[in-house]
């Protein structure tokens, strides 16, 4: 059974190709002048070079972590360049028929059509190739409903103060090596503000691109709900493929005002590497929103791409009955690494956390849960429920759980519950025995265990998620 | 009396001299047995005999090595297809102890096979509404509520229903050679005579049985056309449905004693 799922589990990376953009590139290097330059690129005001400046410097004095369970060669991080954009992005086209025809032809070819007429009805999308925002679309008619959904470039120059007030506000600067470090030269990502009250009339998304040679990709995502509003928000990233490694070092802060509620979706499709580990992104990401009163976050993720994943999507339950939520999906196969959870802070009374993690490896890949449920003494009656399931296919693989829970209040209550299985010879057999072809068998055997964390998907992207999951595991692409 | 003709001609599933092994270990030890279409054969013996390793071999479960000997499914060599294949050519197993596959709703499983052997054979998928259609009518045929088409795929199922969801996939996969290997162990009375009432009415002149038991009280309700002995990974005897009365009177070691090389070369 091992070869068929060996053979099952060979696949082509579809989003591998390299798309030919002139660009212009930084030379590799981090100082203090690629700050400045990069700061200048985007014709950045003072405070936001301050802000930046500052970040280096704290940067500079931390070290990076280790305690994940996940072995990586070290990071030259003056090997990387830190800024690379199409030429033709520079003078800021004015309409999508302004953008180079070549850069909409790479977001067609990933299944992102551009072009209003031929979008998914009811999804905005801002695409980012490198480090810039190329098109953010249905911007009009969201601007209609009062939301606010732009490249965070430009909310830096049309809303200082709400950029002021919470850039940094959820994960601070110092929070850990990589957001210090994306703190000091992020280039581009989305910001959405939506109004009091107000119901987000689409779906947001914004689709990450990395496509220049020994360039990093340092996003940065800003979402504020005022109160009383509800908005659901996807991200999906794909990259060429590449011997490289290449690092993807973002920073999302979600920031969930009373009676908000913020949906955060991701399908993270990166380039993985090969076989044996060659290449693949580098993926080390700083996701975290807080909640105020009767607020809720919810995250969802469907993990299948990167090298070697750190990240671990987290609610601050500061307002009293709010309520946080992490549903996980982390697929690994070859020599992929997975280290990832979420962290749920318990601060109100009453407040809610639900926990789903469901990972699958696969080949010699190593996938780890890591989460940590803490109430702090004011969260009294706080709750949270915590699944953890591992799914194996095939004996080379590793699953680990890490389950860290700090209660500081005896009425709080955790339940946790672990399972590990695997993808059973008789399982297969019953599969095949009704005629199904194994590969087939494997990923509805694989969809079935993570049928909880899909359903939470937007319908859109459940199917997208799915049909990942299917791609990533059958031996031709379909 | 004997059912083996020299014939291939005419034969849903030949057998002939087929001897495998699991683990190094041989458990098939020359295995003989004719089974013309609408015929239902049943085959009886003590635990361990290769009852279940005789419907595992023939379907094609990695870890079973075919050391020798041939099974022709309708004509066709199935001993070098892949499981699935073979499945698509007809043969169906319903299983001893059927696993459960969680999350996978019992209506996506059928609906999947199905259609993998309706493509095989060149027929176009079943849309969902068809599908539902014809699961339903087979859902209640095996006297299972609607709702189990929505859940796991046997999950947190009873044994009886287990085993009439083995029967449903059977009903839906129309095939021309089922296996049904101890269907009827652990089941009361009634889920018996469903299982019987089941298999009755697929019953057809171009759909042949094997019907593994322990117990005769399954062959009251379902008539088989013979009965063979399986002892030791070979057909030790075989009679018609009588034979069936003799060993629930008397249990099998009254078998054992006759010298078995003798009782192979009667039935070749
Ligand atoms: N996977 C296996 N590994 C080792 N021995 C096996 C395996 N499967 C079956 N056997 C052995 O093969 C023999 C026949 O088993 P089986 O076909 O299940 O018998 P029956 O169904 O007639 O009770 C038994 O001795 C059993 O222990
Ligand atoms: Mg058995």
């Amino acid at each position: 059974m091992t070869e068929q799922i060996d053979k099952a589990l060979e696949r082509e990376y579809e989003a591998g190709f390299v798309s030919d953009i002139e660009s212009e590139t930084f030379e590799p290097g981090l100082n203090e002048d690629i700050i400045r330059r990069i700061s200048s690129m985007k014709n950045e005001p003072e405070w936001m070079l301050e802000w930046r400046l500052k970040a280096f410097r704290v940067w500079q004095e931390m070290e990076e972590p280790d305690w994940a369970h996940i072995n990586y060669s070290k990071i030259d991080f003056q090997a990387i360049s830190y800024y690379s954009a199409p030429k033709s992005m520079k003078d800021k086209p004015k309409s999508l028929d302004e953008v180079d025809p070549e850069l909409i032809r790479t977001y067609e070819k990933l299944g992102i059509p551009l072009i209003e007429q031929q979008m998914l009805a009811g999804i905005a999308v801002d695409a980012v190739f490198d480090s810039v925002s190329v098109v953010t679309t249905f911007r009009e008619k969201l601007e209609e409903a009062g939301v606010i959904f732009c490249p965070i470039s430009d909310a830096v120059h049309r809303f200082p103060d709400l950029v002021k007030k919470y850039l940094g506000s959820v994960v601070p600067t110092k929070d850990n090596y990589f957001a210090a470090l994306n703190c000091a030269v992020f280039t581009d990502g989305s910001f959405v503000y939506i109004p009091k009250g107000t119901r987000c009339p689409m779906e947001l998304s914004t689709y990450f691109r990395i496509n220049e040679l020994n360039t990093g990709q340092f996003e940065r995502t800003l979402i504020i709900a005022d109160e009383g509003s509800h908005v659901s928000y996807l991200e999906g990233c794909t990259a060429p493929q590449r011997d490289e490694n290449q690092l993807h070092a973002a920073v999302v802060e979600l920031v969930a005002l009373d009676k908000a509620e913020i949906k955060y979706s991701t399908v993270q499709n990166w380039y993985p590497g090969d076989e044996n580990g060659k290449g693949g992104i580098y993926n080390f990401v700083t996701k975290r929103g807080i909640c105020h009163e009767s607020a809720k976050i919810s995250w969802t993720q469907v993990e299948t791409g990167s090298a070697v994943t750190w990240k671990y999507p987290s609610c601050i339950l500061k307002g009293d009955n709010s309520v946080g939520e992490f549903y996980s999906v982390a697929l690994t196969r070859g020599a992929q690494q997975a280290d990832t959870g979420t962290k749920m802070i318990h601060l109100g009374k009453n407040t809610k956390s639900t926990i789903i993690s469901k990972g699958i490896s696969a080949g010699k890949s190593n996938n780890s849960y890591r989460g940590l449920v803490r109430m702090n003494p004011g969260a009294q009656g706080a709750r949270n429920f915590t699944q953890c399931d591992s799914l194996l296919i095939g004996d080379q693989c590793g699953a680990h759980t890490f389950p860290y829970v700090e209660s500081r209040n005896p009425s709080a209550i955790v339940e946790h519950e672990a399972t590990t299985s695997k993808v059973s010879d008789e399982q297969m057999f019953l599969c095949r025995q009704r005629g199904i072809e194994p590969e087939k068998a494997v990923s509805m055997i694989v969809n079935g265990f993570c049928k909880e964390v899909f359903k939470e998907l937007p319908m859109e992207f459940a199917v997208e998620a799915g049909k990942l999951l299917e791609i990533s595991l059958e031996g031709s692409v379909g | 009396m004997s059912n083996t003709t020299s014939s291939t001609e005419n034969s849903m599933l030949k057998i002939t001299d087929l001897h495998a092994s699991v683990e190094e270990k041989n458990i098939l030890k020359g295995l003989n047995l004719d089974v013309k279409p609408g015929e239902v054969h049943a085959i009886m013996g003590p635990n361990g005999a290769g009852k279940s390793t005789t419907g595992y071999v023939l379907s094609g479960r990695e870890g079973y090595t075919v050391e020798q000997g041939s099974a022709l499914l309708d004509g066709v060599e199935i001993l070098d297809l892949e499981a699935e294949d073979r499945a698509r050519a007809g043969l169906f197993l319903a299983f001893q102890y059927p696993v459960e596959i969680p999350g996978v709703s019992n209506l996506e499983f059928l609906k999947s096979s199905v259609d993998a052997q309706r493509e095989a054979r060149g027929e176009e998928a079943y849309t969902s509404a068809e599908f539902l259609k014809v699961a339903k009518e087979a859902c209640k045929q095996v006297n299972l509520p609607l709702a189990f088409l929505k859940r796991g795929v046997n999950e947190g199922f009873s044994g009886g229903e287990k085993k009439r969801n083995e029967l449903m996939q059977m009903i839906l996969l129309k095939p021309k050679l089922c296996i049904l290997d101890e269907t009827d162990s652990g089941l009361d009375i009634d889920a018996m005579q469903v299982v019987a009432n089941g298999v009755n009415s697929q019953r057809s002149p171009d759909r042949s049985f094997i019907i593994v038991t322990h117990y005769q009280r399954l062959l009251d309700y379902i008539k088989p056309d013979f009965v063979h002995v399986l002892s030791d990974g070979k057909i030790v005897k075989s009679g018609d449905a009588s034979l069936a009365k003799e060993l629930e009177a008397e249990g099998y070691s009254w078998i054992h004693n006759e010298p078995a090389d003798e009782l192979e070369g009667d039935l070749l």
